[in-house]
């Protein structure tokens, strides 16, 4: 299947945004939020491509908004699709999206995943506030990029003094060629 | 935070009809904290026990992180470790060393304590890896504990990253060591240590929805 067709078949549909072709068998479109569900319904049924490969986020802590990528699967084409769809991030507080646990089930997993690491909130996605990793996580949700994990692992954990951080280039050229100088010549 | 449903006060209906109340904190498990082991009576008696106990190592097979991989060509003929009397025990009632494997991340430090807790005792820790003596490459990470000491009492560290199933093997022999000399005594320091121990797990475990002792 060229992908470029299916977009400018797509386009006549849906408002579409801009396609980034990452290789022949997979390519991206950015869309807005609302027209998601008809896009992705279209794809599963008309377009074969059946299965929901992943759904993920990507922080865009300087424009305040969310990433998510809905990556689709055409398995007897042997092709990949994914969707962008840019979202509003609240500096603090959860995000909102729809919920597509009606199109794929499966789906219902990754969303809570997403509400418990980046705070993005699916309403009606079953168990969705149930934890889904973390187990009495009390602080902002950890995969948010104005998450300090060195400094909530320096609070919440004893470490071990004595630890020392080396570059490895370095250390493994002093370790095997002591007598070579800095500068590379002997 | 709350107990667990299944640990509530309740009532329950039994097979033949009667009603009767089911406390499981009483009646499922031990109030009582784990108390010291004395030793045996003669020194000649506790260095046989010890002896005993150095040679037939059980561990219970539970791994916590990606070490456990190091484990299966341990126990299988490529190396098999059963030949020095160590084997693998499904459970923690039948085996006396616990290897926490790689990682510990807090929620699985939950089920380690649990695990080690239901051991009989004497019972021994080794920590595999570089991860459970300084967190490793995980030193920065929201969710893993950096030094499994605080929290259980870990007889033998073993480094590397992962360390060979070579590696392991001498560690064995080295915790052997330790036992026959009379050192293995993580279980005694435990119940000596237990509310240090305790508030070490409590401080990082925020869900705490168990028993204090999960014996």
């Amino acid at each position: 299947m060229n992908l470029s067709d299916l977009y400018y078949r797509l386009k006549a549909l849906f408002p579409l945004g801009e396609l980034t072709e990452q290789r022949p068998a997979l390519a991206f479109i950015t869309l807005p939020a609302e027209f998601l569900r008809p896009t992705l319904l279209h794809l599963r049924d008309r377009e074969g491509f059946t299965h929901l490969v992943l759904l993920t986020a990507v922080d865009w802590i300087e424009e305040g908004r969310f990433q998510l990528t809905y990556l689709l699967s055409n398995r007897t084409q042997a092709c990949d699709i994914g969707l962008r769809v840019m979202i509003k991030r609240p500096a603090s507080g959860l995000a909102t999206m729809d919920s597509i646990h009606d199109v794929w089930p499966t789906a219902a997993t990754y969303q809570r995943e997403l509400r418990e690491m980046f705070g993005i909130d699916f309403p009606g996605s079953p168990r969705i506030e149930e934890e889904f990793i973390l187990e009495g996580w009390n602080d902002i949700p950890p995969y948010r990029r104005d998450f300090d994990t060195l400094k909530y692992a320096n609070a919440s954990f004893n470490q071990r003094p004595g630890r020392e951080t080396r570059d490895p280039a370095t250390h493994m050229k002093q370790q095997m060629y002591p007598d070579m100088n800095p500068g590379g010549t002997t | 935070m709350s107990m667990k449903p299944e640990l509530m006060k309740r009532m329950v209906k039994g097979p033949d009809g009667v009603e009767f109340e089911v406390e499981p904190l009483r009646d499922y498990y031990c109030e009582a904290p784990p108390t010291v082991m004395p030793a045996a009576y003669s020194k000649i008696v506790e260095d046989l026990f010890n002896w005993a106990r150095a040679e037939s190592l059980w561990i219970l097979g539970f791994g916590t992180g990606c070490g456990a991989i190091e484990m299966r060509p341990l126990m299988t003929p490529r190396f098999d470790a059963y030949r020095y009397g160590i084997q693998w025990r499904p459970t923690p009632r039948q085996a006396n060393l616990l290897v926490i494997s790689g990682y510990l991340s807090v929620k699985t430090l939950k089920r380690a304590i649990r695990a080690y807790e239901q051991m009989q005792s004497p019972k021994y820790v080794v920590g595999l890896g570089s991860c459970t003596i300084n967190g490793g490459m995980y030193w920065d990470s929201y969710n893993t504990i950096k030094r499994l000491d605080d929290y259980l009492p870990v007889d033998l560290y073993i480094t590397g990253c992962m360390p060979r199933p070579e590696a392991l093997l001498a560690g064995f022999a080295d915790l052997k060591k330790l036992i026959k000399a009379g050192q293995g005594e993580g279980a005694n320091k435990y119940a000596e240590n237990f509310a240090w121990y305790k508030a070490n797990q409590k401080q990082v475990i925020h869900d705490w929805d168990m028993p204090d002792y999960n014996w």
